[in-house]
């Protein structure tokens, strides 16, 4: 039992590495294919994505969309599960609901249907509305996690700062906020990655200015090349970088 | 104006944005999508009103009741197969790897999941291929004589799927294994269970919310996803996203990409009545 453990281990991680090590590997290949044989060392491909304009506009479009989307979906998100946490109103497991529903509906849903209003209000495809859209599939993930860390124990603590005087905004930026500090994070950091990595509504609203996703999509276009290895290579650095740093600045501390 | 009155208007105001929100960017747009679902086409010009032409098309035509049937039959036999892998592998994390090392092995086995996704199915093509790794090693151990066609067919597909929602069911069904007290398993030892009668009766029913959501959670991003089956399927055969796509890009069809989307979301949402006395949304 214990020896077949460890073996399906073994099989599982080869499985999930399988792609990401292949992708890595033939980032460096020196030659025109990324496929066997491995023909040697080059650093050329890097240079060459590093040097396309293109890319690294579509990457400072990702990252500007990334962090601006989901700080908007954090912050509605955080006040909406502060208010709802607090105060009981009628209707209150409706307006949950609504307001967790986005996470149940297809991303291609949502942006035929942002599509839509959009052409019918003369609004025309932007880095805008792809932030717009990747607002709302966060902003559920947003709220969720912070509806689920708000506890009694804080409770108690913003009524205290209340009853000492502190006004509603000063107790969500001075109590609320920072004592609930490492899922805020978690939750701004997950919709950072989502949004990053998010391809069918940026493709479908923006036409010009595109997200890092939408440009290596149409890297594939004109097949398989050692530069869309690189460029995944470079993705897949930066969103481990994130991931660990999350793991060590967010959880670690959390304990 | 007392207290209670004035906290609950206040509630409404931090509420109001994220209500607005939803309600001009979320339910607005799909049901603007709901009524265009019903217009029809008249050469490149859309004709509003109510015409239930586009679902008689969809349930008629073969081709869209083809597209509705792969997109079905691609998405249950991804979830029951990501499903069967992932468990034994959060089981294996959560009971068999040292307390010490299940955080960084629990972070090992999701790490690829932070690829890019477009990225992703490009590298499994790079696997698959007919001069993929998978081919040359195969030709080069002389298991096979002919390169094998894997990429570009409905397994490729799968395989792509499969690959990601195993990583994202081991860490829902993780969190849930790692919950339950070691109490229960061995209450059930000490009343005469073996190892098997342990897990059936006793773990699976507790952990089962969770591999639900999971579940649930899988068939929604998979029935949905218009990538890995273009990048890894082919052309042979088309998913309903895909001929959502293909609607929108080639005719410029928005009322029948509508009523297409309209029907994928209600098989969701079938799925999620299905399932909703075990889902914990709330909970995931």
């Amino acid at each position: 039992m214990r020896v077949l453990s460890w073996l399906y281990l073994a099989v599982a991680y080869a499985f999930v590495f399988l792609p990401v090590a292949v992708l890595v590997a033939f980032s460096f290949q020196d030659g025109r294919l990324p496929v066997p044989p491995f023909r040697g060392l080059t650093l050329e491909w890097y240079a060459k994505v590093l040097g396309n304009d293109d890319l690294m506009a579509a990457l400072g479009n990702s990252l500007l969309v990334a962090v601006v989307s989901s700080a908007v979906a954090l912050s509605l998100g955080f006040l909406a599960a502060h208010a709802l946490a607090r105060v009981r109103l009628p209707g209150s497991a409706l307006m949950r609901g609504v307001l967790i529903a986005p996470m149940t509906v297809s991303y291609l849903i949502i942006a035929l249907g942002l599509l839509t209003v959009f052409n019918y209000f003369g609004i025309r495809p932007s880095l805008w509305a792809t932030g717009i859209g990747h607002v709302v599939i966060n902003l559920p993930l947003c709220f969720a996690i912070s509806y689920a860390a708000m506890g009694d124990h804080q409770r108690s603590a913003e009524r205290a700062a209340r009853d000492l005087g502190a006004p509603e905004w000063k107790v969500l930026l001075l109590v609320s906020a920072p004592m609930l500090a490492a899922p805020l994070a978690a939750a701004f950091f997950l919709s950072v990655t989502f949004s990053w990595d998010e391809f069918i509504i940026a493709f479908l609203l923006t036409r010009f200015d595109v997200t890092l996703p939408v440009e290596i999509w149409s890297m594939l276009k004109s097949g398989l090349s050692p530069a869309t290895n690189a460029m995944g290579s470079l993705v897949f650095l930066v969103s481990v970088t994130l991931v660990i740093l999350l793991e060590i600045l967010v959880f670690r501390r959390a304990k | 104006m007392n207290l209670a009155a004035k906290d609950r208007r206040l509630a409404w105001g931090l509420l109001a944005p994220a209500l607005i929100w939803t309600g001009a960017f979320f339910i607005l747009p799909f049901l603007a999508m709901l009524t265009l679902s019903f217009a029809h086409m008249d050469g490149r010009e859309v004709v509003r009103g109510f015409d239930p032409g586009n679902y008689l098309r969809i349930f008629t035509d073969p081709t869209m009741l083809g597209a509705l049937w792969n997109s079905l039959e691609i998405t249950v036999v991804v979830t029951v197969i990501s499903v069967v892998l992932a468990y034994p592998l959060a089981a294996i994390i959560a009971f068999r790897v040292p307390a010490r090392w299940q955080r960084l092995a629990l972070l090992m086995a999701v790490l690829p999941f932070w690829t890019s996704y477009v990225v992703r199915s490009y590298s499994w093509l790079l696997v698959l291929g007919q001069n993929g790794v998978v081919n040359k090693a195969l030709l080069g151990l002389g298991v096979i004589a002919e390169p094998l066609e894997i990429a570009s067919s409905r397994a490729a597909t799968v395989i792509g799927f499969v690959h990601f929602f195993v990583m994202l069911l081991t860490l829902t069904i993780y969190a849930n294994l790692i919950q339950l007290s070691p109490n229960y398993a061995r209450a059930a030892q000490d009343l005469g269970a073996n190892r098997w009668q342990t897990f059936t009766h006793v773990i699976l029913p507790l952990t089962l919310p969770g591999v639900v959501t999971g579940a649930f959670l899988t068939f929604v991003l998979c029935i949905g996803d218009y990538i890995t089956p273009q990048i890894l399927g082919g052309n042979t055969e088309l998913t309903l996203p895909q001929l959502i796509m293909l609607q929108l890009g080639r005719s410029g069809n928005f009322p029948l990409a509508s009523a297409l989307s309209v029907v994928l979301m209600a098989v969701v949402t079938l799925a999620y009545f299905a399932s909703s006395r075990w889902l914990r949304l709330d909970r995931v």
